[in-house]
């Protein structure tokens, strides 16, 4: 039995403990959110944040997460009002983060499937270093875009810094 | 502007009010794809529909996949202004596959269970001949949708509803048609000061005889044309919600994960099993003529059995090539044959033997694949004699087609669900059939949903690859920057009319093509021939430029004087770049131009050389003239994305064959352009007013060169074989005389 909390809601699954947390998630939850690029830890478009710290789920073992909180890109914004953390002054639960409505303002999603991964990356990047120069964006986010989203990426990060 | 082309407008009433209007059209082909069985019918269909509802709200069908090039919000802008909606009362969706006019199932599909008027029946005969003879095709390529689709179809759909209302709403208040304004999804009379919704009037509107003769707006008439208009598709791509191909999912479902043949066209000979049966969650083992496939209860399952399979695949000629073989053929054929005609002008050997001066250059560029970060895969569910179809395409309709061919059904019987495509750049073009079919003959064998998965290994060692190329070249000039003669022979196949000519004002030109042909499967690649082509012409343009002495820029300016266009964009390019000005130390600029798919683009890549003897590109400029921008901030985005997409190929893309397989795996040994290689890149839009270009594809042909031109200047090492990453920069060589 595999136990971890996902968006908030425990689940138990019946399954093998290798059983990377990717897969638990898409084709065991059904949670499609998640996306499947290279299987292998390198494009990042499997990342999301176990116990807030962004990970690579395509090849971290369920074993691995036992009894921890993880969160997807369907819950990030329900665990960022929770924590306050959602950086979007409103009184209402907003259905999107900060990060999100920045993705929509600047327009940086092309076919959009990495972008799960991305947005990911860079809320959990975003919440340890408030202000990056460039140097440190080149340096902590290296998810992959095939389409080349990466200056509307840059651009959306700026636009967030806590200066 | 009137619109003169052949044309068939149509409307039908929607059950509980309301009015369809649609438009469909033949025009020739502008597609050459991989096969040419697209190109013999010559004809491409567009079709468009727009809804109009009582609440007035506006519904426009977009029949080409969106992703990520913002076609179903510019096809809808296009509609949209043409008819003076209301953009906020506008829903976009994509028009399903289905086969509007051919057996009555654009009332089927769009009009509920309404009659269908005796005058669309004549349409749908008309149509339905033509559409026999083609093939169905719903085809999102060749940097089509918004220049063809949008300029004829959506366009001419959007101005008849108009008028249709216009002329409805004058009817009922008993007015001269043309004392009726509309605007913001309104009609009103100005004398009358009466209105009416576009909702209150389309019941009506429905019983009109649709009107033939539509008027296209001017541009100065444009209210949501031109204006940078956000995408439809983007919130659902920000909260995980947008539905992908490879996000179909059922509590029933199967996987497949599959082994093809690793040597392209071999067969299964043998296969044990026994190991893979016995683990959990695996169903069954399918053999196919090629592969092998493990179906179960998850992915995950049926990819860790499938290690367990032992599989024999038939030995062949090709098992010993390597791409040194194939480069050694290529080179053996370039020295052997004249090839076939290109393009021919003047006398281009006499005019090299009468030359002041020649040069001679050997270009070459490796196979690349797609790798679109949505793996390939293809859901199939046959039941009840019929089969549900969730794939990411760039052709519903061709898909579909295959599916039932493949699958033995009626294709009417096969129905594919909509979803967003993540990355195309060609795999996902009719032809490159291979997950397709796959999964058909895999899911035939079950009664519930089987996903069909290609790993990230499966498609980089399985797709339909950007060919191989070689490229020699002999030109004759003078030291005035008079180019005498072109002479330039490659290695094809010719998949694009037109990717090898060059716009420069040479008298004597021979341009051929020898047989390129090996067992690699190939395809259409984002930009087509354009990427590998314009990397070999722009940089021996630039090659005979400094041979001349004359600066590159100012040698492409004197031999484009018949082409303002290609000057505009380079003047351009340079100016914003700060050409000819003072770079920072150890900078130098590189340029190259291309017209590609309507449109025409100059870029300048900013180079320098790192602390580790790698290039680095800082800043590309880039002009662009499209026509016209029919969505400023779209244009924007593909010109960025184009230009990432080449910057990847020509920094570090390379497949190679090794014992007559694909050796690259995954993304560490095909890398990709991350945010730390990412230049700053800088658009200019110039609109030149011409007929609407292409957007997807015309950034990425003249990246390659205009960086590798830049790091000539500095180097003095001329790149001639990509990728950039397999030359040594840390030896610096004499500067170049500019």
């Amino acid at each position: 039995m595999a136990k971890f909390k996902v968006n908030g809601v425990e689940h138990e699954l019946d399954i093998e403990p290798e059983m990377p947390l990717l897969w638990a998630i898409r084709d065991e939850l059904g949670m499609t959110g998640t996306k499947f690029g290279c299987g292998i830890a390198s494009c990042g478009a499997c990342t999301v944040h176990v116990n807030s710290s962004a990970v690579r789920s395509c090849v971290l073992p369920v074993s691995a997460v036992e009894g921890q909180d993880i969160t997807t890109i369907e819950g990030l914004a329900f665990a960022a009002n929770a924590a306050g953390t959602s950086g979007i002054n409103d009184n209402s639960a907003p259905n999107i983060t900060a990060v999100q409505q920045a993705w929509i303002d600047h327009q940086v999603p092309q076919c959009g499937y990495c972008q799960s991964g991305m947005i990911m990356a860079v809320s959990s990047f975003l919440a340890s270093n408030p202000n990056p120069s460039d140097a440190d964006i080149d340096a902590g986010i290296t998810n992959v875009c095939r389409c080349g989203s990466y200056p509307r990426v840059r651009k959306a990060i700026h636009s967030l810094a806590i200066a | 502007m009137k619109v003169s082309r052949r044309r068939f407008i149509l409307s039908s009433a929607l059950v509980g009010g309301g009015v369809l209007i649609g438009y469909s059209a033949t025009r020739p082909s502008k597609h050459r794809l991989a096969n040419n069985e697209l190109a013999k019918g010559g004809e491409h269909y567009v079709t468009s529909f727009l809804k109009i509802d009582p609440d007035n709200q506006v519904t426009i069908y977009v029949p080409h996949a969106e992703m990520g090039q913002g076609v179903h919000t510019s096809l809808a802008m296009m509609a949209a202004d043409e008819m003076d909606a209301d953009w906020e009362k506008v829903r976009i969706e994509q028009a399903p596959a289905i086969d509007l006019f051919a057996n009555g199932d654009l009332i089927k599909g769009f009009a509920g269970e309404a009659g269908v008027p005796s005058f669309l029946m004549g349409l749908v005969n008309v149509s339905a001949t033509k559409i026999a003879e083609i093939g169905n095709l719903q085809i999102t390529g060749g940097s089509s949708s918004v220049r063809f689709t949008g300029d004829t179809a959506m366009r001419t759909a959007g101005a008849a509803a108009r008028q249709m209302l216009i002329e409805c709403a004058a009817q009922r208040w008993n007015v001269p048609a043309d004392e009726c304004t509309a605007s913001l999804s309104y009609v009103m009379h100005s004398g009358s000061e009466q209105s009416l919704t576009y909702g209150e009037l389309a019941s009506d509107a429905a019983l009109l005889e649709p009107t033939t003769e539509p008027t296209l707006k001017d541009r100065s008439q444009f209210n949501i044309m031109g204006k940078a208009i956000s995408r439809n598709d983007i919130p659902a791509k920000v909260d995980g919600t947008a539905p992908y191909g490879l996000d179909y999912h059922s509590d029933d479902m199967l996987y497949a994960a599959i082994r093809m043949a690793p040597v392209f066209g071999t067969k299964l000979v043998s296969v044990d099993a026994s190991a893979a049966l016995s683990r959990r969650g695996v169903k069954r083992v399918v053999e196919l003529e090629d592969s092998v496939a493990v179906v179960a209860n998850s992915y995950w399952r049926a990819k860790e059995a499938l290690k367990l399979v032992k599989t024999e695949f038939e030995t062949s000629e090709n098992d010993s090539i390597s791409s040194a073989d194939i480069a050694a053929r290529f080179d053996a054929e370039l020295a052997s044959s004249n090839g076939s005609k290109d393009f021919e002008q003047g006398d281009t050997d006499d005019a090299i033997a009468g030359a002041a001066d020649t040069i001679e250059a050997s270009y070459r560029v490796p196979y690349l694949s797609h790798a679109p970060m949505e793996p390939m895969n293809c859901t199939v569910h046959f039941h009840d004699g019929k089969a549900d179809l969730w794939t990411s395409t760039q052709d519903a309709l061709g898909i579909r087609g295959r599916v039932a061919k493949i699958g033995g059904l009626d294709e009417n019987d096969v129905t594919h669900h909509f979803s967003y495509v993540g990355g195309g750049f060609g795999r996902r073009l009719p032809f490159t059939w291979n997950v397709i079919d796959h999964a058909t003959l895999i899911a035939k064998e079950f009664d519930v949903p089987v996903k069909t998965v290609l790993s990230r290994e499966d498609d980089m060692q399985q797709d339909y690859y950007r060919p191989a190329v070689h490229s020699n070249f002999k030109a004759g000039f003078d030291s005035y920057g008079n180019i005498a003669a072109w002479h330039n022979r490659f290695t094809g196949p010719i998949q694009v009319a037109g990717a090898a000519f060059i716009p420069y004002d040479i008298k004597n030109q021979s341009i051929r093509v020898v047989d390129g042909e090996t067992h690699v499967p190939i395809a259409a690649w984002r930009s087509v021939d354009h990427s590998q082509q314009t990397f070999f012409t722009e940089s021996f343009v630039d090659e005979i430029a400094h041979r001349t002495g004359i600066n590159p820029y100012q040698f492409r300016m004197n031999l484009l004087l018949r082409h303002p266009r290609h000057r505009k964009v380079l003047e351009v390019a340079a100016e914003a770049a700060g050409y000819g000005q003072n770079l920072p130390e150890g900078h130098a600029l590189g340029l190259a131009v291309q017209e590609s798919f309507g449109s025409i683009c100059a870029e300048v890549a900013e180079v320098s050389i790192g602390d580790d003897g790698q290039p680095i590109v800082h800043k590309v400029t880039a002009a662009i003239d499209c026509g016209w921008a029919v969505n400023p901030d779209t244009v924007e985005a593909q010109v960025e994305s184009g230009i990432i997409f080449g910057l990847t190929a020509a920094l570090y893309g390379e497949i190679t064959i090794e014992n007559g397989r694909v050796a690259q795996n995954n993304f560490p040994d095909y890398e990709m352009v991350r945010m730390a290689d990412v230049p700053e890149i800088e658009v200019h839009i110039v609109e030149s007013g011409e007929a609407l270009g292409g957007l997807g594809e015309p950034a990425t042909p003249p990246i390659a060169a205009a960086v590798t031109n830049g790091l000539y200047i500095l180097t003095g090492k001329r790149v001639r074989d990509l990728p950039i990453r397999k030359h040594d920069f840390s030896k610096p060589a004499s500067l170049a005389a500019v």
